[in-house]
């Protein structure tokens, strides 16, 4: 699947998205599962809201980390990702 | 807390809980012939820990890191304070799970569950057919199963199936997916016994062969491939028909944490049957102390206590020698390797097991099932010829 700038993507049904303090991290849960994500996986995954397209997502992202170099094709490889393991669903 | 300890040896461990599964209730309204309670269940129906105290062990346990739950048994349903329960674990950010046989769930209690934040429900069931269904958990069961089935799907919750498989349903595999499908199961778990507690008693009863084993898993993959991520299904493999044992609980006290009907805090259901051991229990220990302190739960951690073939075994990471429980109910020592591994020295017992459940005068024997009256039976002795096999009251 061609992640386009303009898709809309929320966490996928029967998922959970959250910060857990004790191991300083985001994680998703679902049935039977539990994964960790590293420091980039959750930042693109805590802007998936239902609303946000994925180029307002790679410009929020690009001013937080100006100097990080190939972010965008960091954002998609991070979205393409997230829809194999279904943690998000495509909205629009 | 110690230094960053890599897993080898230590007092203490840098680990944290990640799942907490609450056995709430040893209290049963279902007798399945290969129920993983433990035999003498009917010690530890006494003294249940009362709504309060579950309340302190969800929020200690969060504190840890803790965000998986499962609310098991028994039958979770037989208590009345579920609702609450399943509030509070909301409340707390865990992702909480209902594991139960269906037996007490209502429409005002789903509902109830539904409004306080519960996040899915596992289902167990038998087979396809009434008879086996009836038979292998000794109850009337079969449409009550597929009635609430139909509720969890109403209500919009990830629906989860867990079928144990024997050797009662497991020519049945392709029948049972189907049924699942046609139910909406968006998981199911095709879960081979596992031989502890009453299914170990019940082995030579339960065991199918490897023909049909490799058989089975051959359907479910053609399955799998079918159905692809619209209903995912797992395909739990026994372990006496392996080469390697598993990486039991994904090691000792590394991301399980288990709190029993009466309290006792376990890094495995089955913890208990080894001797010598004093595990922590939430009315005298604080749940951190029992996860890092606690001899018992430190007792297995790394590989200090591994003896040969494990200790200088090139594979001791990818399964840390397997299940401590395992290795002493069927050679009498929790520190050898799991028997299951063929460089086991103790490789023997697993075979003998194969063949005994392929003999027909023990295929006879009759199925104990897990009743309260069979538990004090075994307590009392009565079954000890039964027993004589293992090092330990499964």
């Amino acid at each position: 699947m061609t992640i386009q700038s303009a898709d809309i993507y929320k966490i996928a049904a029967h998922h959970r998205f959250q910060w857990e303090k004790a191991q300083d991290c985001y994680v998703i849960l679902f049935p039977e599962g539990m994964v960790k994500l590293n420091g980039g996986a959750g930042e693109v995954l805590n802007l998936i809201n239902g609303e946000s397209t994925i180029m307002i997502i790679t410009e929020s992202l690009t001013k937080k980390f100006p100097d990080t170099p190939s972010l965008e094709k960091d954002i998609v490889g991070m979205i393409e990702l997230a829809l194999e393991k279904a943690w998000i669903e495509k909205v629009n | 807390m110690a230094d960053q300890n890599n897993g080898v040896s230590s007092a203490t461990t840098t680990t944290q809980p990640l799942w907490l599964l609450a056995e709430i209730t040893y209290r049963c309204p279902l007798h399945c012939a290969f129920c993983y309670n433990p035999t003498d269940y009917d010690k530890h129906t006494q003294n249940e820990l009362d709504t309060q105290s579950w309340i302190s062990v969800l929020n200690q346990a969060r504190e840890l890191g803790a965000a998986q739950l499962g609310i098991s048994g028994g039958e979770p349903l037989l208590r009345d304070d579920i609702e609450i329960i399943v509030e509070e674990a909301h409340q707390l950010g865990y992702y909480s799970n209902l594991i139960t046989s269906g037996v007490g769930l209502t429409d005002k209690r789903i509902d109830a569950f539904k409004k306080g934040g519960l996040d899915h429900i596992q289902l167990s069931m038998h087979d396809i057919t009434e008879e086996i269904n009836n038979f292998i958990t000794d109850t009337n069961t079969f449409k009550l199963k597929k009635k609430v089935a139909a509720m969890i799907k109403d209500r919009g919750y990830p629906m989860v199936l867990n079928v144990v498989i024997h050797r009662y349903n497991i020519d049945h595999i392709k029948e049972i997916l189907e049924m699942a499908e046609a139910l909406g199961a968006d998981y199911v778990e095709l879960a081979n016994t596992q031989y502890y507690g009453w299914s170990l008693i019940n082995r030579n009863q339960l065991m199918p062969t490897k023909e049909q084993i490799d058989h089975a898993e051959l359907v479910t993959n053609q399955y799998r491939d079918r159905v692809g991520n619209k209903m995912k299904i797992f395909f739990v493999v026994p372990d006496y028909y392996a080469e390697r044992p598993k990486k039991c609980m994904n090691g000792w006290g590394e991301v399980f944490m288990i709190v029993t009907a009466n309290g006792d805090v376990l890094p495995c259901h089955s913890a208990r049957v080894i001797p010598n051991l004093e595990f922590p229990n939430v009315k005298d220990d604080p749940i951190k102390g029992a996860w890092y302190d606690s001899p018992a739960f430190n007792k297995f951690r790394g590989d200090d206590w591994m003896k040969e073939p494990c200790r200088s075994c090139p594979e001791k990471e990818n399964d840390l020698g397997g299940c401590r429980c395992q290795a002493f109910l069927l050679t009498g020592d929790a520190e050898s390797a799991d028997p299951v591994c063929t460089l086991s020295p103790n490789r023997h017992v697993i075979e003998k097991a194969v063949i005994d459940a392929q003999n027909p005068e023990l295929q006879a024997q009759p199925i104990i099932f897990r009743t309260d009256k069979n538990s004090k039976r075994i307590n009392e002795g009565e079954e000890n010829d039964r027993l004589a096999g293992f090092h330990s009251v499964p």
